[in-house]
């Protein structure tokens, strides 16, 4: 049996020394009606056979290397650099446990520490955890550390252009806490879209009795707006602001810590970690000194030894699940220590300069696809406000029917169908632009969207 | 051990002085020394707050434990010890004087004869031996 | 040997990457919108990578050797899960993709839920939850939605015993729900006299952990579900100890109305230093509908020569979304080809080795050591970390020993309801030679306790660094550091 050492004379041995007769008598105390089912499941395979089945399964999928992939909408297809993953691939990184045992686990505490500190620099807060599973649950815990910090108020304000997944989590998370939850529901048409979109209307959705408002930046929508009034407004009325921030365009835009934002997260997947159909991913967590003891997730924490040698530890774990128990503010207890891994690593080799540069590719390439696209007759970029690598573009046929075209015409993974979130955006599609998107790829999608043209 | 005379005691810990018509409360030296080295505390309430007995007033964190702290007795809050945030091993050095957490005018003085004397006290503590 | 941060290994001007040219006219910035300043550190691809490299070499790990940390099966983590995951058709998939372009991708996930089934003897699955706590928190709120579905919302107690993990009751209060403690027997199970008073129509279910925490197999289980189910309520199984259960019995067979699975133990999914993890939840028919979304489905069945069409699809009367996008698909393509390589048979031989393994290791050690309950185990074992003729030391002293002996000590101080608890799970992936290393390494260590218990308070001498002021870093916290 693959991975199990033990030969049949060792278990005799150990057999012999435990004082039982076969493996079967250890399993006694199982109900002996339901001992030793027969599963059905395959023949166990050999490992040619096993890779050769998961080529096929992975060969019938379209994929970002092989297909120019302008999907975005949470996810992005992001240049990962090669050394990523050969530190990733270092098993004493990801064998390992999580760091109980700080005296040998400095490497994955270390990292822990250099994420966090990467985190707040690119966020403008003061601390961060050490990650959470996702943007989404990242700020379902915002959700709940604001209404534990608020004594006694119910109300959450959400922007209907935070990410929609994201909106169904906090509600799923919340769905015992009796939350009044408002700003969020489904507008009847465009007109009022836009408006309840903006910053100045979810500021009069604040009130004495909001805990928190979250909004994205850029929006889900790819719109960038100020958003340092609605701080003020949340902090008059004595609550908290979360801004879900995209990592990449903290490269080149103010970070929300500038703007007021009291916690600042979001999804760190476009920071070296692969889209991987959805996860696993990694939610960043940053916010200020004085809401630390309030933020849950694993922290990081600087200290030293007896011969004064630094050292890190996870600490101020009296927050969490396995001291308070039902008292915790969270049950969580895992973090996603090598996928933050993958953002230090990636954070490390772009640097302030590599950054900025990835987040400006985005921008352009964003920029000048808008300026063509908007040439093809019966297509139009429906968006009013600056964007930053994301754009709503208005098509003539509906969406799925323009993408398959792009598909199977010309191998083009296209945009994402607002129509399944909104319904008066049906025909509209969010289009992702990337550094990965080059000149030639999207030229290649203006003739392919030409082909479709009224 | 330290267990003063002069106050009484709760099952969980809580000691409470009573001046006149008003209380001091915090956690016992039993208490601190098996929480060591405390690293955070939080008062909750506000002066001004109506509260019964029993309630929560504060939240205690060390190295490896946490602790909830109830009020002794029930009444409404004169003062509350903001130097706790700052300095939570003041709880650990003098749990009786500068740890104290909460100060109240008692609601109903008769609450306190319900709680432990000095003496059941520290037969309760030494009863508890783990 | 402290190895500095990457913020002290910057120099300004250094990066680490080769990035393309602009290719396309730059539009104009709006520089209200810009940021001014990006503190990021400036480094080489070789200053980053001999600093992580640096880094890893000072953590233990199970590629190193042995991690017998109780309820977290450290077992080896075969490398071909690694290859399959990083095949480019798994990689570089989008979520968001036309499911049309992603039936490799959705096949392997509906063939898991299924599989995933057939261990358990559940009748549906769903593959989202991305961690055993995030899997717990979804039971607990199926469990809610169910009730609140037959009009019993008053059922608001959800019973936790008292060796269980602090997952348990931290999820149950994170669904407004009152976590309600029920004490163990003197054999280790669950005091059935205690549940029968407890069980009544405020309860909503009982959650388990079988084996439970202290390695051992629940006696009266049959009893346990027939009392939580006679007050109405629904027994939720904590998956975590599934290593010592695979091909021997199914959590649904025992009365299980629905579990988690972590797959990131019990499948051999990298533990990661910490994460990524995977908690799929499984539930009995009557729970189906709850399952939060999306789940996997057959939209069109397949024929002779074509295969189905799979789908997403979101359950009638599901929860909600427990997180963005799918669940980690990554994480369950590793334990898709784990279940593949081994099939029934190797399941089965995963846990017949890993309880044998452990009780070899117990019939090593009880000699040495105090071990409660005086059963044989499952698939691990709470020792006494303790002696009465060693004061003074106690189970973080000779777990920091150990590690000076090359091994990473047991889970220590947990359950709670050991005195000086090392609770020790050696799993299948460990050889005789090993166990018997390490029964020898505690044996001297319990020698040292009596005749030299200063080497054990100052243990580890042979790590990079001592044992770490804790108290210094939770009072004065600090968290980052760019100078």
């Amino acid at each position: 049996m693959p991975f199990i050492p033990n030969t049949d004379a060792e278990r005799k041995e150990m057999l012999r020394a435990v004082g039982v007769k076969k493996i079967d008598d250890l399993f006694a105390d199982v109900p002996q009606a339901n001992r030793f089912p027969r599963l059905d499941l395959p023949e166990p395979a050999s490992e040619p056979e096993v890779m050769a089945e998961m080529r096929y399964l992975a060969e019938a999928n379209s994929q970002a290397q092989a297909s120019a992939c302008f999907l975005g909408a949470g996810a992005y297809h992001h240049f990962i650099p090669a050394a990523v993953d050969h530190i990733l691939q270092r098993g004493e990184f990801y064998t390992a446990y999580t760091p109980y045992q700080p005296e040998v686990s400095q490497g994955t505490l270390q990292s822990i520490f250099e994420f966090q500190t990467l985190i707040a620099a690119l966020t403008g807060m003061e601390v961060a955890n050490a990650s959470h599973y996702d943007g989404a649950t990242a700020a379902a815990e915002a959700a709940i550390l604001a209404l534990q910090q608020s004594r006694g108020r119910h109300r959450v304000v959400m922007s209907p252009v935070l990410h929609p997944h994201y909106r169904q989590t906090v509600h799923t998370y919340l769905q015992g806490a009796g939350v009044n939850f408002t700003g969020d529901e489904t507008p009847e048409n465009y007109a009022a879209f836009q408006t309840r979109s903006r910053v100045k209307y979810l500021a009069k959705c604040v009130d004495e009795s909001t805990a928190l408002v979250i909004v994205q930046y850029p929006s889900f929508i790819g719109e960038i707006e100020d958003l340092t009034p609605l701080a003020e407004i949340a902090h008059t009325a004595g609550a908290l602001l979360a801004v879900v921030a995209n990592p990449i365009a903290l490269g080149l835009l103010k970070s929300p810590g500038e703007m007021g934002a009291d916690i600042v997260l979001g999804e760190g997947q476009p920071l070296g970690i692969p889209l991987s159909y959805g996860g696993p991913y990694l939610g960043f967590f940053a916010t200020r000194q004085s809401l630390l003891h309030k933020m849950s997730g694993r922290i990081a924490g600087e200290t030293v030894d007896a011969q004064g040698r630094r050292g890190y530890v996870l600490t101020l774990a009296a927050r969490e699940q396995h001291i308070k128990r039902e008292r915790a503010s969270s049950n969580i207890c895992t973090n996603q220590a090598l996928m933050a891994l993958a953002a230090s690593v990636y954070l490390s080799l772009m640097g302030n300069f590599g950054l900025r540069r990835v987040s400006e590719l985005c921008y352009h390439h964003a920029s000048y696809a808008a300026e063509r696209l908007a040439r093809i007759p019966g297509f139009q970029i429906v968006s009013r406000y600056p964007f930053f690598h994301e754009f709503v573009l208005r098509c003539p046929k509906s969406v799925s029917e323009i993408n398959r075209h792009l598909l199977d015409q010309h191998e083009i993974i296209g945009g994402y169908d607002l129509g399944q979130d909104y319904p008066f955006l049906a025909n509209h599609m969010l289009l992702a632009f990337t550094e990965m998107n080059s000149r030639d790829q999207i030229d290649a999608l203006f003739d392919a969207l030409s082909e479709e043209a009224l | 051990m330290n267990i003063p005379k002069d106050l009484r005691y709760t099952k969980t810990d809580e000691w409470i002085r009573v001046e006149g018509g008003a209380a001091t409360m915090g956690i016992s030296d039993y208490a601190q020394s098996q929480l060591s080295d405390i690293v955070y505390v939080e008062v909750l309430p506000q002066v001004g707050d109506v509260l019964v007995k029993g309630k929560p007033v504060a939240s205690v964190e060390s190295v490896k434990a946490a602790s909830e702290v109830y009020l002794p007795a029930g009444g409404s809050v004169i003062k509350v010890n903001a130097a706790l945030s700052a300095t939570p091993e003041l709880v650990n050095k003098d749990p009786y004087g500068e740890g104290w957490m909460v100060k109240i005018t008692l609601a109903d003085p008769a609450e306190i004869n319900s709680l432990m004397d000095p003496k059941t006290y520290e037969a309760y503590c030494a009863g508890r031996q783990h | 040997m402290t190895e500095p941060l990457v913020y002290e290994l910057s120099s300004p001007g250094r990066i680490g990457v080769a990035l393309p040219e602009l290719d396309v006219d730059p539009a104009t910035l709006p520089p209200s919108l810009l940021r001014e300043d990006l503190p990021l550190p400036e480094l080489s691809e070789s200053d980053v990578v001999r600093h992580f490299l640096r880094l890893s070499q000072m953590n233990f790990a199970v590629d190193k050797g042995f991690y017998p940390l109780g309820s977290c099966t450290m077992k080896y983590n075969p490398k071909v899960n690694e290859d399959a995951a990083r095949l480019p058709g798994f990689a570089f998939v989008h979520p968001f993709q036309d499911p049309e372009t992603a039936q490799g991708c959705l096949a392997l996930m509906h063939q898991l839920q299924v599989w995933l089934c057939e261990i358990s003897g559940m009748a549906a699955v769903s593959l989202q939850p991305s961690a055993g706590a995030q899997g717990e928190l979804t039971g607990v709120l199926i469990i809610r939605a169910y009730h609140r579905a037959r009009g019993e919302s008053d059922r608001r107690r959800m019973l936790i015993p008292n060796s269980a993990h602090g997952t348990n009751p931290a999820s149950v209060a994170m669904a407004g729900m009152e976590a309600v403690e029920v004490p163990s027997d003197r054999r280790g199970n669950v005091d059935l006299e205690a549940l029968h008073t407890l069980c009544d129509g405020t309860v909503a279910g009982l959650m388990l952990t079988n084996p439970n925490t202290l390695g051992l197999f629940e006696e009266n289980i049959l009893d346990v579900a027939e009392a939580v189910h006679s007050c109405g309520g629904l027994l939720y199984g904590d998956g975590a100890n599934l290593n010592a259960l695979l091909g021997v019995v199914r959590p649904g067979d025992l009365g299980f109305d629905l579990m988690h699975f972590n797959l990131h133990k019990t499948f051999s999914t990298p533990h990661g230093g910490g994460g990524p993890g995977s908690g799929p939840v499984g539930v009995s028919e009557k729970l189906a509908d709850f399952l939060p979304a999306p789940v996997v489905k057959i939209l069109e069945e397949g024929g002779e020569e074509e295969p189905p069409l799979f789908g997403l699809a979101t359950p009638d009367k599901s929860i909600g979304r427990m997180r963005a996008f799918h669940g980690n698909f990554g994480i369950l393509v590793r334990a898709y080809v784990y279940i593949r390589m081994l099939g029934a048979v190797g399941l089965r031989r995963v846990s017949e080795n890993a309880v044998l393994n452990a009780n070899y290791l117990w019939s090593l050690l009880k000699d040495t050591y105090t071990i409660p309950y005086a059963r044989n185990c499952m698939h691990e074992f709470v020792a006494e970390g303790r002696f009465a003729d060693a004061p003074g030391i106690g189970a973080t002293d000779i777990a920091k020993r150990l590690i000076d002996y090359g091994m990473h000590p047991p889970t220590v101080m947990f359950p709670l309801i050991v005195h000086d608890a090392l609770m020790i799970e050696p799993t299948e992936t460990e050889s005789k030679q090993m166990l018997d290393a390490f029964a020898d390494a505690m044996k001297k260590i319990a020698a040292e306790a009596r005749t030299n218990p200063e080497i054990l308070h100052e243990a580890p001498h042979d790590a990079p660094v001592g044992r770490l002021d804790e108290v210094r870093a939770a009072k004065q916290p600090v968290l980052t550091r760019r100078s």
